[in-house]
């Protein structure tokens, strides 16, 4: 009956099928959760032929999927500072004390009482689409929930630290929600690593509420997980401000894939990162902007680093839906080839169906300027040094835009110490 | 100081350079005129080891030493330095940055102590403010922005800091104004000793009443064709290069 030939499942797909059929039912989201099983049963791992993956088939690289991580232990650490500990997908640490109007509670105790409302909030539309959002919908148990009252300014940045356990090969699944009241403000720094090999599939969905500000960090570190697909679901309602960076070093195989919708008039978008790659690594970053409403504005600013056998990904597609008028977009993605091998795949895309807007979008691809390397090695820098000099500057017109001063040192320092390793 | 010994070189496919011959002693400065595209930058750009101009035959003594192949790094730790004649924009990286790495990139290469902070910015300043630089151009991207005297005068600069042996100055005149030209030249002639050497490449006579040269060299399709004294300069911006040219041809 369905005209469409029928896929054969992979092993990693039948395995990935017996998880779900292997969780008891779970109450309250459990229409989501079955909903996200069906779609993720006809659609299977996503490939090449799938757009938004054309460039990193999934489907392909992840042969088989590994034993989801046992839940962690019931007991939750109490942690200095506002830091919460994501191990194995399970909440296990959260901050001691919490200033007023900040709350942070596991998901787990959230989903035990939770109400239509927040479950619709958990899931959103966006992004729904895609078969591993559904995967992360069927599976994930847990993770944490962040709220922010009205009017509230959180100063200190709310860290979101995940890992997992030692031991086996595991994949470890994750939900975390973020609601930012009215007129709030809060920085969220997401740090990825892993003790074993890791197959990670996290989800973060925020939620900003009228003029509510969210500066986000997603940030990869020298022990991340082998294969990870990060899911950024965020809507942005009137006035509101939403900046996400991305700083990815590290890891084997990276899918950074945000869902942005701007659902309130006035509101700003700003997402930008820097990705530093080499060996056989592969990062893929996959934005999808939706300007629903009128007088947004996007900006996007993404730079690729990359040597030896390494290949980037950057697909950015802005949607402007009827009715968005005076949308003011700005998308650039830059990237620099530091060996033959190396490889990038830039795709900006704008899709417009309001007539008053001011879109733009900029991607090159190119190399270090020998004229530029010549001049500086003139003045007494050895080539190495000269193009770091380059590469640096090149990378810091996008970290430059990093809010919280401790995470730009960090990416700064990482930035050097990569460049002095390629030496 | 500086030999060049019967050097030919080429670009691509291209033979610039055909047998030019010239020795510039210490202390002395030479200037070197010639039509355009005769082959003065071509032969500024291959003694500091610009890559992809092969030297085909010839040789470039700096102080007895070949340095055609050292990379232009180690050229400039030498004591080479040269002033583009067309200088390179380089966004992101602030000048004074830039002029501190290469200052210290030059000292760390000869095994001394990098300059601190604070010892730098006053050499740096000194040295701006004598040239008429302002500071915020300092703050800037390396050239980027700057009018065609501005990067002249960082040039100058960046001589002045770096002390270089020997200097070479690619038409570090065109696009000053008149009183940059005696500001420029008051620091090149700061920096004449008998230990240093020079060779400045200039269309016009009027630099050379300030910098005055040992000797004047004229360039013709890639060979001296005329070497005479600083009478010759005078005589070049009466007649032109009419002679000469017809001479290679
Ligand atoms: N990369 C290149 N490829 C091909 N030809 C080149 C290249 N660079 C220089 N040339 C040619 O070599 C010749 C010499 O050029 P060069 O820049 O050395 O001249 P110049 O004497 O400095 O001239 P000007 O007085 O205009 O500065 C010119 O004919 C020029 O077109
Ligand atoms: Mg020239």
């Amino acid at each position: 009956m369905n005209p469409r030939v029928a896929q054969i499942k992979t092993q990693a797909e039948t395995s990935l099928a017996e998880f779900f059929s292997a969780r008891a039912s779970t109450g309250a989201h459990e229409a989501a959760r079955q909903k996200a099983v069906a779609l993720f049963a006809e659609k299977g791992l996503p490939h090449r032929r799938v757009e938004a993956w054309h460039y990193t088939d999934l489907r392909n690289l992840m042969r088989e999927a590994w034993p989801l991580a046992a839940p962690a232990a019931a007991k939750v650490a109490a942690n200095d500072g506002l830091r919460v500990d994501i191990v194995d997908g399970a909440c296990a640490g959260l901050p001691r004390a919490l200033p007023a109007g900040l709350t942070i509670r596991a998901l787990r105790d959230v989903l035990a009482k939770a109400d239509a409302a927040l479950i619709a909030q958990l899931f959103p539309e966006a992004g729904s689409h895609d078969s591993v959002v559904a995967l992360n919908a069927g599976l994930a148990r847990d993770g944490v929930v962040v709220e922010t009252a009205a009017g509230v300014k959180i100063d200190t940045p709310i860290e979101l630290a995940f890992t997992t356990g030692q031991g086996a090969p595991r994949s470890d699944m994750s939900r975390c929600l973020v609601i930012a009241g009215a007129g709030s403000s809060a920085t969220i720094i997401e740090t990825h690593a892993s003790a074993a090999r890791a197959q990670r599939n996290s989800a973060l969905v925020c939620w900003l509420g009228e003029g509510a500000g969210v500066d986000h960090v997603f940030e990869t570190t020298d022990a991340s997980p082998e294969l990870h697909v990060a899911s950024l679901i965020v809507d942005v309602g009137a006035r509101a401000s939403f900046q996400s960076f991305g700083f990815i070093a590290h890891g084997d195989l990276l899918r950074r894939q945000c869902f942005i919708r701007q659902s309130g008039e006035y509101a700003k978008i700003g997402l930008r990162g820097v990705c530093l790659l080499k060996g056989k690594q592969h990062a893929d970053t996959t934005l999808a902007i939706e300007h629903a409403v009128p007088q947004g504005e996007s900006r996007e600013l993404f730079k690729h680093i990359i040597m030896g056998e390494a290949s980037g990904v950057y697909q950015g597609k802005v949607l402007v839906r009827p009715g968005a008028q005076k949308t003011d977009g700005g998308m650039k993605s830059q990237a620099l080839l530091l060996s033959d091998d190396a490889a990038m795949y830039n795709k900006p895309e704008l899709e417009i169906y309001a007539d008053d807007v001011v879109c733009g979008h900029g991607a090159t691809i190119g190399e270090l300027d020998a004229d530029q390397v010549f001049y500086l090695m003139s003045r007494g820098l050895p080539k190495a040094r000269a193009e770091g000099v380059l590469i640096e500057a090149f990378a810091r017109e996008a970290i430059e835009f990093v809010g919280n001063e401790t995470a730009r040192a960090r990416f700064e320092e990482t930035l050097s110490a990569w460049l002095e390793a390629r030496s | 100081m500086l030999e060049i010994r019967n050097l030919h070189a080429r670009v691509g496919d291209k033979q610039i350079l055909h047998g030019v011959t010239l020795c510039v002693k210490a202390g002395e400065v030479a200037a070197i005129m010639g039509p355009n595209g005769s082959g003065k930058s071509t032969l500024s750009y291959v003694i500091a080891g610009r890559a992809g101009y092969e030297v085909t035959e010839g040789e470039v003594l700096l102080d007895g030493e070949n340095i055609l192949d050292m990379p232009p790094n180690e050229r400039a730790a030498k004591g080479l330095f040269l002033a583009f004649q067309y200088p390179l924009e380089i966004p992101g990286v602030t000048t004074h940055t830039f002029l501190r790495a290469a200052m210290n990139a030059q000292r760390k290469q000869r095994g001394e102590a990098e300059l601190t902070v604070p010892a730098f910015m006053k050499v740096m300043n000194a040295g701006a403010e004598k040239l008429g630089i302002a500071k915020d151009m300092l703050r800037r991207g390396l050239n980027v922005g700057f009018s065609g005297g501005e990067k002249k005068r960082l040039e100058v600069l960046q001589m002045a800091l770096l002390e270089p042996r020997f200097g070479i100055l690619d038409e570090t005149d065109s696009g000053l104004d008149i009183d940059a030209l005696r500001i420029v030249a008051e620091g090149v002639n700061a920096l004449r000793s008998a230990a240093r050497g020079f060779l400045v490449i200039t269309h016009y006579q009027r630099l050379l009443d300030y910098i005055v040269p040992d000797s004047v060299h004229v360039l013709s399709a890639g060979r001296v064709v005329k070497s005479g004294g600083k009478e010759l300069a005078h005589e070049l911006e009466k007649n032109g290069y009419r002679d000469y040219v017809a001479d290679a041809a």
